[in-house]
């Protein structure tokens, strides 16, 4: 009936990713509540705020990398909404790593320091596709489930 | 649809001007069986309650939740509109904030905010609503009885009128 796929291990797998992404402190308990909020009204929310964030994300990291290079001199008030805003969402969204980032960034900012903003925007960039990746298996795995016949074990 | 007062479900106005915030208090409050209303800027709150005309509004609002920073008009902004507005000031508020700043939170409290939620919301945020929509609803429903008896009874509205405490 699984027609080859091991849905054992696929669920497996789903249960796996979370716990081991809120182990390394890549998410947070914020990410736990936005998979709780997911229901039969909502079945895709989680991947949809996500995708909203993967957006934003690569938005905010390519005008700070663009703001730095200026040669005339670097817009640090630009840099300084950027990381705000990007704070706020990897906040809304348990990116703790992400977050934290920001955080570290934020000093650099404030201290007008162009080196120490490229090294933190590279961390920044780092820790995004550390957690793009993550959120992507979970997203792949989630699909295979369904694909596969299963449903998804909703947290509560 | 004609439904009992204590029968409809609450109308909640949220104000953020960051999309996945927007998205995140939608649901909490859709969670929460609240009807919810998204805008994106405190001009288009007002716009939506019918402050910015004077034209007739049909739109029952029961409570507004609003984002502290926003572009151009900010939160407290709105909740300063909102309260010196004849016909909303009696709406609840609530404001919200990523940033835990106590001269923030303090000022949007003293000036009518009956709430400052810190983001990310939570569920357990979004349950200290309902007091504050219950304790309105309630004092709409004594309002409506107090006048309905002064229209059967007028007598009797100059005692009533002696206890009333005006707030």
């Amino acid at each position: 009936m699984w027609h080859g796929i091991d849905m054992c291990s696929l669920v497996y797998s789903f249960a796996f990713v979370p716990c081991a992404c809120e182990h390394q402190g890549i998410v947070d308990d914020q990410f736990t509540q936005l998979r709780k909020l997911e229901d039969e009204n909502s079945p895709h929310f989680v991947m949809e705020v996500a995708s909203l964030f993967f957006e934003d994300c690569e938005k905010l990291i390519n005008n700070m990398a663009i703001a730095l290079e200026q040669k005339q001199g670097v817009d640090f008030k630009q840099i300084d909404e950027c990381i705000h805003q990007l704070k706020g969402s990897s906040s809304s969204i348990g990116a703790m790593r992400v977050k934290n980032a920001c955080i570290a960034f934020r000093s650099f900012s404030d201290g007008q320091n162009r080196e120490g903003c490229l090294r933190c925007l590279q961390q920044l960039s780092h820790e995004y596709s550390l957690l793009k990746n993550k959120l992507q298996t979970l997203f792949r795995l989630e699909k295979q489930i369904v694909a596969a016949g299963g449903s998804i074990p909703r947290v509560h | 649809m004609v439904m009992a007062a204590s029968e409809t479900k609450f109308h909640v106005l949220a104000v953020d001007d960051t999309l996945i915030d927007r998205k995140l208090i939608e649901k909490l409050l859709k969670t929460s069986s609240y009807q919810v209303t998204a805008v994106d800027s405190g001009t288009k709150a007002l716009e939506f309650l019918g402050l910015n005309n004077n034209d007739h509004h049909d739109v029952e609002v029961n409570l507004i939740i609003t984002d502290y920073c926003m572009p151009g008009m900010t939160g407290y902004d709105l909740l300063r509109k909102i309260k010196e507005s004849s016909s909303f000031k009696d709406i609840p508020v609530v404001t919200m904030s990523s940033d835990n700043i106590p001269s923030r939170i303090n000022r949007c409290l003293e000036d009518g905010a009956e709430e400052f939620f810190l983001k990310p919301v939570q569920l357990s945020d979004v349950n200290k609503l309902r007091p504050h929509l219950m304790k309105r609803r309630t004092q709409t429903n004594v309002n409506k009885r107090k006048a309905m008896d002064e229209i059967v009874s007028p007598d009797r509205t100059r005692a009533r009128y002696n206890e009333l405490e005006v707030k």
